[in-house]
């Protein structure tokens, strides 16, 4: 059971300058005149999921003050907007996220046991990163895709029907493919054309 | 029976570009009602269409179109719902990924009838596949005129915008979806006032789900009339339905309300029976909300019936003998399915997804994992289980949103038909202690 | 106007005015409690669920009864309304779960909290709560922080009602602290190192209806039913000036907005008059203040109770085996 001390640590800020590229700018202001004169905080969801992308892999203070900045809203409203959904990661995550879903559906149908098989398999725990930084495993709640369980997501794109031999040729693929710099599925910015 | 509206030509390749959908009766709707339609007409075909709300509530979607407020001079926008999260529920993203243009296509004519300049299309952050192939159909359609100023010469003119949402189950319902949209947090607003009247942005906003809006371009090509006369009294229409668990065929199947849920369940044209050649256990017919029913209410009504997919049908007898169609999230449990294990997971599910904003629900929901988990993990007493129902009872109608029902319910109806499976846990520990569940035991055996 | 008859007394009120409202203007045991609602704060409310009352006709027009309790803070009257607050066993029934909620995470560190005696928390289950807790799980513990070095916040206490995010939005500019995570985990905080440096930042000291926000130059100095309050003002160049000082001889151990009945400030005040003012010759001290709330504070005396004092051990273990809810 979830213990009950809950560590909501205070963090610190880097002051580390932060910048998109030019072309994601582009992109976000695009993103940003989807929305009427003056809601340009309604971006801030895709903004937050380009920047986690794009600036890290995770959201650190520095990231969403730039956002902040970005947005012309406080800082505090993207805080409140980061911690409150699941997708943004507020610690550092390895290279490939895999999120193995454990609801009913997924459960009854061998969902609990692929994590139990990733977990040996990768030799970390829920919530942990491999010392090579490459996979964190994580357990999420229903992906909406009950009808082909169990399901998983690395890094968003879904991988279903899973059994312990399509685990290990998954695994074997992104370790393959970790040397280069491609991303699994088109990126959120790229969504956007 | 067997009427099909939204996936009839769904297998047809490439269905999902335009110049295909479009060979195939696509945006025809469109052309009729922007230029040969006015505005309440559309509306009024709708409310005769009798087509309710496909998202789980099932309200009547032409009157919450009365609703919207059209005295206001504010811009109004429509939203589509398509953050489908519901466990046990994945149809609309079915519907996105094969026909993106059917929502489209019954989108504009919506926000024709409903006088919306700007609509936008919610989905969940999951969905981010979905993300693209919905932005390139809706630049196809602006290319193509169907978007944008004075849609086919006429002086509509529409926007439409993807959205997605970044994985927090509450925002599916509405006015967290807005919330969420405006770039918030996901809190359910409290009400009154309802998002006709104070929608995004403080507009009046008409918000529909995926299917639902789907469904609307068949009913401007064919009338309301028509489109009542598929279904059974006041379940119209078809209505999509995403099978998973224990069955053989898994999958979504368009179904046209009024079948038989024993047909629906063993035919071979759709769930296939259940796999293994197992026994029926339960089964959630609406997604996890909906209360979960052992095999004889599932299949027959308390007055000895069979028991029909309708909404009327599933939710006779109320929760005592009955269901409820819900979103059509259809999930079937075998024998060896620990009811008690599902009741404890579905529990997780609504404590990790609660906002927190309202008491009962934040307390609560947490409350009932933690009791859950401890039967279901061999520590629970007998009065556990009456203070469960006693907890559901308590945030039952009491929350801001329907979130609080939506965890009370498969809490009280597990204990109120699986009791014995609950004293059973309590009773035998250790038994419980030792059970391996779900696959993993046959994995250990392939090797 | 509108015609509204909440527990048989009827009223007349203007449009737009809510059911909690109305009820506060008739007064009495009428009133539903409110946790989260502050009638200065927009947008507050409907949030705690204490103040759920049942309409059982929903207006002249239509007189049939709402499905489902309200929330009164948030629900506008409707003309020939009629609502039941504590004539409603259905409404009581409610608000004893909702308390329960409440308290199930709460800390009832209430021997060393600062808002004992005051605290709206403690009124709330002295009225409505059960003598006995069916929770037997861990309780939710947050560390505590410092907000700031003029407030602690006490994360384990708070009951998320939302008004200092309000304070903060609408008093006191640029907000820093917010409601972040989410469901039963979420928490006040400013999420990095930061403090709440404003004029009017220690307001959010009086709305919090418990002891998560306390006063930092108070802490501990002394229990609030030892102090005498008095009606005190000053010429502030920041704000009214018009407090309570709370006094102990000629020592002020604590200044804090004047509140009405309904433990609602009636001035916001600067902070300067807050933590800075604490000698006896900045302040002119009109006299005593009545306060007018039935907290323990206001009532300075003992009732006799029916139920037995002496706790017995056995007694609840009796109970449950004939009353088992």
């Amino acid at each position: 059971m979830s213990g009950q001390k809950i560590n909501h640590i205070l963090h610190q800020k880097q002051n580390i300058p932060i910048c998109f590229s030019e072309t994601t700018l582009q992109k976000v202001h695009k993103i940003i005149a989807h929305y009427p004169e003056g809601k340009q905080k309604s971006a801030l969801l895709p903004l937050l999921h380009i920047a986690q992308e794009e600036l890290g892999g995770y959201l650190n203070a520095d990231v969403m003050d730039y956002i902040a900045d970005l947005l012309k809203i406080q800082s505090i409203e993207v805080y409140e907007v980061a911690t409150f959904y699941s997708q943004y990661y507020l610690d550092p995550v390895g290279k490939y996220v895999i999120e193995v879903c454990r609801t009913g559906p997924c459960a009854i149908c061998g969902g609990e046991d692929i994590q139990d098989y990733l977990e040996e398999k990768l030799q970390i725990k829920d919530g942990e990163t491999t010392a090579d930084g490459l996979f964190t495993l994580k357990t999420v709640e229903c992906l909406g895709a009950c009808g082909y369980a169990p399901v998983m997501q690395i890094n968003t794109e879904f991988y279903e029907h899973l059994t312990p031999a399509k685990i290990d040729t998954i695994l074997e693929d992104l370790r393959l493919n970790a040397t280069n710099d491609k991303h699994l599925d088109t990126t959120w910015a790229e969504k956007y054309s | 029976m067997g009427r099909k509206i939204l996936l009839e030509n769904s297998d047809i390749p490439n269905i999902k570009s335009f110049d295909v959908f479009r060979a195939h009766g696509g945006y025809v709707s469109v052309e009729k009602a922007l230029k040969t339609m006015a505005p309440d007409e559309i509306i009024e075909e709708v409310k005769k269409s009798g087509l309710r709300g496909r998202g789980g509530a099932a309200f009547p979607t032409g009157l919450k179109w009365t609703f919207l407020d059209r005295k206001s001079n504010k811009p109004r926008y429509l939203v589509c719902n398509g953050d489908e999260s519901e466990p046990g529920t994945f149809k609309d993203r079915y519907l996105m990924e094969k026909l993106p243009h059917l929502l489209i296509e019954g989108m504009i004519c919506s926000s024709f009838a409903l006088g919306v300049n700007t609509a936008y299309i919610y989905i969940r952050g999951e969905f981010k596949y979905l993300l693209g192939i919905l932005n390139q159909a809706i630049n196809e359609a602006y290319k193509n005129g169907f978007l944008g100023k004075n849609i086919l010469g006429t002086n509509f003119s529409l926007d439409m915008y993807v959205h997605p949402g970044a994985g927090a189950y509450i925002c599916g319902e509405e006015t967290a979806l807005l919330e969420s949209l405006e770039g918030k947090r996901g809190n359910p607003r409290i009400k009154p006032p309802f998002p006709a009247v104070v929608g995004l942005y403080d507009c009046p906003t008409v918000v529909n789900n995926v299917e639902t809006l789907a469904n609307v371009g068949y009913i401007v090509n064919f009338g309301g009339d028509a489109y009542a006369s598929i279904g059974l009294g006041k379940s119209t229409g078809t209505k999509l339905i995403s099978a998973c668990g224990k069955i053989n065929n898994p999958g979504v199947y368009e179904i046209e309300l009024g079948m038989s849920v024993e047909d629906f369940i063993y035919k071979e044209e759709f769930c296939g029976g259940i796999k293994d050649n197992l026994e029926l256990k339960a089964v959630v017919p609406g997604g996890s909300s909906v209360p979960i029913v052992p095999k004889k209410i599932i299949l027959f009504t308390a007055s000895g019936e069979k028991r029909l997919m309708t909404y009327e049908s599933l939710a006779e007898g109320g929760f005592e003998s009955g269901t409820m169609l819900g979103s059509g999230g259809f999930i079937v449990y075998d024998q060896n399915a620990c009811i008690v294990r599902n009741t404890w997971n579905f529990s997780r599910f609504y404590h990790h997804e609660s906002c927190g904003q309202c008491s009962p629900c934040r307390e609560g929901t947490g409350w009932m994992e933690k009791i859950l988990w401890r039967i279901e993990h061999g520590f629970g007493n007998m009065k556990d289980i009456d203070l469960l129902v006693s907890i559901a009872d308590k945030i039952e109608g009491n929350t801001i949103c329907p979130l609080g029902d939506a965890a009370a319910w498969p809490v009280a109806s597990a204990i109120r038909h699986f009791r014995e499976d609950f004293i059973f846990h309590v009773q035998y520990p250790e038994i419980i202690k030792n059970i391996k569940h779900g696959a993993l035991y046959k994995y250990e055996n392939q090797d | 106007m509108l015609k509204l008859t909440i527990d048989h007394q009827t009223i007349e009120v203007a449009e737009g005015t809510t059911i909690l409202q109305a009820a506060r203007k008739i007064g009495g045991s009428v009133v539903p409690p409110a946790m989260c609602w502050y009638s200065k704060l927009e947008g507050s409310g409907g949030k705690c669920r204490t103040c759920l009352v049942k309409v059982s006709e929903g207006s002249a027009k239509d007189p049939r009864p709402l499905p489902k309790l309200v929330a009164s803070c948030r629900t506008p009257v409707i003309d020939g309304m009629v609502v039941q607050n504590k004539t409603s066993p259905e409404v009581l029934e409610a608000r004893k779960a909702i308390v329960e909620f409440l308290l199930i995470n709460h800390p009832l560190d209430c021997p060393v909290c600062d808002q004992a005696g005051e605290c709206d928390l403690q009124d709330l289950s002295y009225d409505n709560g059960k003598v006995s807790c069916r929770y037997q799980e861990s309780r939710r513990e947050f560390d505590v922080i410092d907000i700031g070095n003029l407030i602690k916040l006490h994360m384990n206490r708070c009951i998320l009602c939302y008004r200092c995010v309000y304070v903060a939005d609408q008093i006191s500019g640029k907000r820093i602290h917010g409601i972040l995570y989410r469901g039963d985990v979420s928490e006040i905080s400013t999420y990095i190192k930061n403090s709440i440096d404003h004029n009017f930042s220690g307001n959010v000291i009086d709305v919090c209806p418990v002891g998560a926000l306390t006063d930092k130059t108070f802490r501990f100095k002394n229990r609030v039913w030892f102090l005498k309050p008095m009606t005190a003002h000053r010429d502030c160049p920041t704000c009214s000036g018009k407090v309570i000082a709370w006094m102990r001889g000629s020592e002020i151990y604590r200044i804090t907005g004047r509140k009405d009945e309904f433990g609602e400030v009636e001035e916001f005040i600067c902070n300067e008059c807050r933590f800075e003012k604490k000698n006896i010759n900045d302040w002119i001290v009109e006299g005593p203040t009545t306060l007018k709330r039935h907290s323990v504070i206001s009532q300075n005396h003992y009732k006799e109770i029916k139920t037995p004092s002496v706790i017995n051990p056995l007694e609840e273990k009796m109970e449950t085996q004939t009353n088992d809810e």
